[in-house]
């Protein structure tokens, strides 16, 4: 088969365009959804306190992936390592040096920023499916890593590190579960109002035109490399962070709970939540969270192929994923103020 | 050096196994362009219809032999039922279906015939292959079928009407539609050929990994690594790339200290991505020319 000289045009990319307007939602829907989050916990029992801070930590992880694809156009698979290394970051630091977890969180960031760029550079040279292996091997190693023995006085080996849970601060009158909420809904703001805002910088245009067209991008002066890897290495920073919270929500770090599974689950939440559309990333979080737990209840044996069932059915009727519903909701309203 | 060839010898052995699951990989990859997780599924899937055949009393190649047909049917039904209709979404939904569609066949698997591990027979027999005690006859057998079955595609793909269309259909599928060729049937005729070959894989496979519904997880990523090592445009390279990758696994297993049976696949997937960094495309990857 060496016959056949291949040419490729233009027009086969692994993302499609999404326009900068279209990544975000509007202030008013932005703002109902806000005050939804905010009294939600009043009403509702802890465990379903817990499972809506595990939505927010799911769905930081899933921004932090849109960013990277949907943003700069480079697929990832090795998710859950960034995850792992910002958990293991806020663990260790909690339970070794008695550091207080809400100061944990930007040094897992940092770390995690500073793995993710180093990581992007080796990174620059593949593309495509290549950098889906690439990042795949970091995933799987990621675990064995935790186990190594000369790490084991840190990480605790197989066994992994228990984590305290943080109690409300100020005397305020609340349960762990519900402060821990609050808490991580701060962060998630913060980060989601910061993502938005990076895409539409000029750091977030020069991601998009890489995305679209590489040549192009750099022939129009954007620094390929450097925004390629900066993608990386804020992608894997806001997953560190999510790691984080995740460590703390959970109480308890293990080499064998950041597997390539939750890399895997990351991915489809993406694709669920839309591809590029920062708003689906909680949506797809939700996907992730719920379905399985809907698959198991609905049969036990063949909760796999549920699951799968129910993914199918998802993106035959949305094959771009939750941004598909919110357009043709925008439209309908649309038409609605018309009349 | 005894430890050094023999090394080489078993990593050749389990190389041929990789080798065989690369290749169905590259078949499918040339025919739609997309890595397909859940081939490793499929492959084992189909081992276990022709397992269970045997156990109702047909014979091995009998069993074989509706095997392949099954598979190649199923193979373009689920194209035509459960993919066709994705063909217009973006990619990453359809790397989505792929892992829908891992979930329900192994799950499925797991409900019909359980997840016990079962003896699966091999038709070369088992005892040492001229006289070495790393090589069975069952591993000389797999080497053998996989290298026949490289020869059969590359006469199929060079020199018949129909191996030239589906490569025509792959590369350029506009032209290839205004020459007449009926490319979505090529896309399906590849997936029921990549079923076929993943179902002959299993059935060579599953004497050595023996028979259950996560054999082939392991295999498949290995599989997918010397695909890529060899290049993805290459059936060749696949099988080339198998048996490196087979070779690395074990020498880095023996002679790198502390990397023991946890690391080697860590310490493969990271040379392999040494190799792609300075050959993008693989070894014996096509150098893909991009338009500007």
């Amino acid at each position: 088969m060496s016959a056949a000289e291949e040419v490729v045009g233009e027009g086969h990319q692994a993302v499609e365009a999404v326009p900068k307007r279209a990544m975000t939602l509007g202030m008013g829907t932005s703002l109902v959804v806000l005050a939804a989050l905010l009294i939600a916990p009043v009403f509702v029992k802890n465990f379903i306190i817990f499972q809506m801070t595990m939505l927010l930590i799911y769905g930081l992880a899933v921004l932090a992936l849109n960013i990277l694809t949907g943003g700069s156009g480079q697929f990832s698979l090795g998710q859950s390592a960034f995850y792992a290394v910002g958990a293991y970051t806020s663990a260790v630091l909690m339970e070794y040096f008695n550091v207080n977890y809400a100061l944990t969180i930007p040094i897992s960031a940092t770390v995690c920023f500073g793995f993710g760029y180093l990581f992007g550079k080796p990174a620059l040279r593949l593309s495509g499916v290549y950098l889906a292996l690439a990042t795949f091997a970091l995933a799987t190693a990621m675990p064995q890593l935790l186990k190594l023995n000369f790490l084991e006085h840190w990480t605790g080996g197989v066994q992994g590190l228990v984590v305290t849970k943080p109690d409300a601060p100020f005397g305020l009158p609340m349960s762990q579960d519900m402060w821990l909420y609050y808490f991580t809904l701060a962060v998630t703001l913060a980060i989601y109002i910061f993502s938005v805002n990076l895409l539409r910088s000029r750091s977030g245009r020069a991601f998009m035109a890489i995305r679209d067209n590489e040549i192009a991008a750099s022939s129009m002066g954007v620094n390929v490399s450097l925004y390629k890897t900066l993608a990386f290495g804020v992608s894997a920073g806001i997953t560190g962070v999510a790691g984080s919270l995740g460590a703390i929500a959970v109480q308890f770090v293990a080499p064998d709970s950041y597997t390539i599974t939750l890399a895997i689950s990351l991915f489809l939440g993406m694709v669920v939540g839309g591809v590029g559309w920062l708003p689906g990333s909680f949506v797809g979080a939700a996907f992730i969270i719920f379905v399985p737990n809907m698959a198991e209840s609905i049969s036990k044996g063949l909760s796999g192929a549920v699951f799968g069932v129910l993914l199918f059915l998802v993106i035959y009727l949305v094959p771009h994923g939750a941004r598909q519903i919110a357009i043709l909701g925008q439209q309908f309203v649309g038409k609605l103020r018309k009349n | 050096m005894e430890l050094f060839t023999n090394q080489v010898l078993a990593g050749i052995a389990t190389g041929a196994i990789y080798a065989c699951m690369a290749l169905a990989v590259v078949m499918i990859y040339q025919a739609i362009d997309h890595l397909n997780f859940a081939q490793g599924e499929m492959a084992m899937f189909s081992t276990f219809i022709s397992w269970q055949l045997m156990q109702w009393g047909v014979s091995y190649w009998a069993a074989f032999i509706i095997t392949l047909a099954f598979s190649f049917v199923a193979g373009i039904a689920i194209e035509r039922i459960l993919f066709k209709p994705l063909v217009k979404a973006p990619v990453l939904t359809n790397v989505a279906g792929f892992i829908a569609l891992f979930a329900i066949i192994n799950s499925s698997a797991g409900l019909i015939w359980d997840f016990t591990i079962k003896q699966y027979p091999t038709p070369f027999g088992s005892s040492p292959f001229l006289g070495s005690q790393l090589i069975s006859t069952h591993q000389a057998g797999m080497i053998g079928v996989t290298v026949l079955l490289l020869l059969g595609l590359y006469f199929f793909f060079q020199y018949t009407r129909i191996g030239l269309a589906m490569r025509a259909a792959a590369s350029v599928p506009e032209s290839a539609r205004l020459v007449g060729i009926n490319t979505s049937w090529m896309i399906a005729l590849g997936w029921g050929m990549a079923t076929a070959i993943g179902s002959i894989a299993g059935m060579l496979i599953a004497p050595v990994v023996f028979l259950e519904p996560n054999m082939m997880g392991g295999v498949l990523i290995y599989g997918f690594a010397a695909a890529v090592l060899g290049g993805l445009t290459s059936p060749f390279g696949a099988v080339v790339g198998g048996f490196l990758v087979g070779v690395f696994e074990n020498l880095a297993g023996t002679y790198i200290p502390g990397v023991g049976n946890e690391l080697k696949l860590p310490i493969a997937l990271a040379l392999i991505i040494s190799v792609l960094v300075v050959k993008p495309a693989g070894l014996f990857g096509r150098q893909i020319v991009k338009r500007v």
